[in-house]
């Protein structure tokens, strides 16, 4: 027999005849391709295509119910000369900045002190999360309870103690509002932060911060040296999410004021919402949404350099 | 994404006491005892009391009766001594919450399924089917994490308007996906690689195929997971509020979180009780399953930091 000479391929072909079939299904990219298909088919049905069909819409002047013809940036030009639309941009600037700051400082100093050792770490770990899981409108809602103008309970027993004699319009005064909003964003962030931080903190070796302190390194400067150094692409991961995740935040103005009083807690994201769906105004909401895209980039891009920066002054490849 | 160096951290020791997740362990002693008090442990109680306080607070409205819930001056608002079930009694036998619990559940169960499906077969081509262009459409996966809804609804809704899917549950069965798929998948991409490339060869040189190891050697091995995926997913579309605020209309087809702002309130005064049993009772699902499912939940959420 001459069976020894055949390649492994004859040799099935005397088993089964190989077709063009049996080639394909045992082809690396079409395999691969038959396995991407469903992913690619909802990411391209229902994300690629609508993203670009947003940044069409924001050139044409589709309204609720009838389809739009195109005027190009004549949108952006009424945005441009739109007040309430500036007013949002501050907004969602002021709340982004002001909510990932706060955050990032109590997140990772939560997860300074969740690193310690103490009795009840492991119930004390995972309560603190509890904030991140409960669904963010429901927690909302409690927000808004709590910030109610007549029955704060903020109020009461600030009045109790007798730091103030009226009740405090938390939600009504344009300034309470904005604190009230953003307190309630880093109430709900501040787990997340805490917790990818402690997993990070936790891959810190222990000898590390024994030789320091062996050569006299105060607790300020172990930190400094040893875990900021460390931590840094954690960190920069976890503020990527937690900046992009506040800049678009919807949820919770929604539950909480609406974007009211007179807009002074309006988002971008919210204010779209109004005029998009509310008033109708499909074209001009897609291009309130359309013009978050310049600062998401812009925040991607500052992660992902400052990433590939330290990257190359470790001299760490890639992979 | 580029390969972190943090890819080594250990996600079962954040929530268990094992020996060395201790970075201070062995310094520790070098504390006074009423140093710790004043550095470690009033700090904490004061961040874990207000984390914890809006959910008290929840709780104790929603068992409160209406009178002492704004009379102030007569009862101390800090606790009660006569709870009523009577807010959750009209929350299941007086409204449609029941209902909307149902459509939750529905919506996420099968969101949830299509993507973990969808995801594990992305994740095992990705990882090891290595076809050309693998790395491209994994980093592209993961870009479309960065996406976010609330750029999304409006096209999204002429999208669903057109496919006829207005007011339906399928228009969020199959729009959500488009945000679980990309952070399962990578999650999953991470276990995947874990599993040792020799058993798989040693079935491929035994003529199983392709998807014969995928069901029978790679999903077995990866049923933590698998299980971290899908709670994480079902808390990520429990949590969704534009989408469904956005593609439902009528109110029996609501899920909870837009059911709750959008019916219960309205101008009656004594509507809190019944918000907050509302706001609690649609909280307590996913509470529950994450107090069995901690570990994974965690290294759910730290999988996206772990890759």
């Amino acid at each position: 027999m001459v069976d020894i000479a055949l390649t492994p391929r004859a040799a099935k072909s005397q088993m089964r005849e190989a077709t063009s079939w049996d080639q394909l299904k045992h082809n690396r990219n079409w395999l691969g391709f038959w396995f991407m298909l469903p992913a690619m088919g909802f990411l391209i049905f229902f994300l690629a295509y609508p993203l670009g069909l947003g940044i069409w819409l924001s050139f044409t002047d589709t309204k609720i119910g009838r389809v739009g013809q195109f005027i190009g940036a004549e949108n952006y030009e009424w945005l441009w000369d739109d007040s309430i639309f500036w007013l949002s941009v501050t907004n969602t600037l002021l709340y982004t900045s002001i909510a990932s700051a706060i955050k990032f400082a109590i997140g990772l100093y939560l997860a300074l002190l969740l690193n310690e050792n103490m009795p009840f770490k492991a119930v004390l770990r995972s309560l603190i999360l509890i904030p991140f899981i409960v669904p963010t409108v429901l927690s909302a809602l409690a927000f808004w309870w709590i910030f109610d103008a007549q029955f704060s309970i903020i109020s009461w027993s600030l009045k109790h103690l007798g730091l103030i004699h009226q009740n405090i319009n938390f939600l009504g005064d344009t300034t309470w509002a904005r604190i009230c909003v953003i307190f309630a964003n880093i109430w709900r962030g501040v787990p997340f932060v805490a917790i990818t931080l402690l997993a990070g903190l936790q891959t810190v070796s222990p000898s590390l911060y024994e030789a320091a302190t062996l050569d006299g390194a105060t607790s300020w400067q172990r930190f400094r040296h040893i875990t900021y150094p460390l931590l840094t692409p954690i960190i920069a991961v976890v503020m990527t999410f937690s900046v992009l995740f506040t800049f678009t935040d919807f949820q919770l103005i929604w539950a909480m004021t609406r974007g009211g009083p007179v807009n002074a807690t309006h988002l971008m994201a919210t204010l779209s919402y109004q005029r998009a769906i509310i008033a109708g105004q499909l074209g001009e909401g897609a291009a309130i949404s359309s013009a978050m895209i310049p600062f998401l980039l812009a925040a991607i891009m500052v992660s992902w350099f400052g990433l590939q920066r330290r990257k190359w002054q470790q001299g760490e490849n890639n992979d | 994404m580029t390969d972190l160096p943090a890819s080594k951290v250990d996600l079962k020791s954040i929530l268990t006491t094992s020996a060395r997740s201790d970075s201070s362990e062995g310094m520790s002693y070098l504390q006074s005892v009423p140093r710790r008090i004043v550095t470690l442990y009033l700090p904490l109680t004061i961040i874990v009391v207000v984390l914890l306080f809006p959910f008290y607070w929840m709780a104790l409205t929603s068992v409160k009766p209406d009178d002492q819930l704004i009379d102030l001056d007569t009862y101390s608002p800090f606790w009660t001594w006569n709870p009523t079930f009577k807010h959750f009694y009209k929350l299941l036998f007086e409204s449609q919450y029941p209902h909307w619990l149902w459509n939750t559940m529905y919506v996420a169960v099968c969101a949830t399924v299509l993507s973990i499906i969808a995801s594990v077969l992305a994740a095992y081509a990705i990882v090891r089917l290595r076809y050309k262009g693998a790395s491209l459409v994994g980093g592209l996966i993961f870009l479309s994490y960065l996406v976010p809804p609330s750029i999304l609804f409006i096209p999204l809704a002429t999208v669903v308007y057109q496919y006829g899917l207005f007011d339906s549950p399928l228009a969020l069965i199959l729009t959500y996906p488009t945000i679980l798929i990309p952070f399962s998948t990578w999650l999953l991409m991470g276990y995947f690689k874990t599993i040792p490339f020799e058993l798989e060869e040693c079935a491929l040189i035994d003529g199983a195929s392709r998807w014969q190891i995928l069901i029978k050697i790679v999903l077995p091995l990866a049923i933590p997971g698998l299980i971290s995926a899908f709670i994480f997913c079902f808390t990520l579309c429990w949590n969704e509020f534009i989408y469904a605020l956005t593609f439902l209309q009528s109110t029996q087809n609501k899920t909870v979180p837009v059911a709750i702002v959008n019916e219960f309130v309205d101008g009656d005064v004594y509507r809190w009780g019944s918000l907050m049993a509302g706001a609690l009772a649609g909280s307590l699902p996913l509470v529950i399953l994450y107090a069995f499912f901690v570990e994974h939940y965690v290294s759910a959420m730290t999988g996206a930091v772990k890759e």
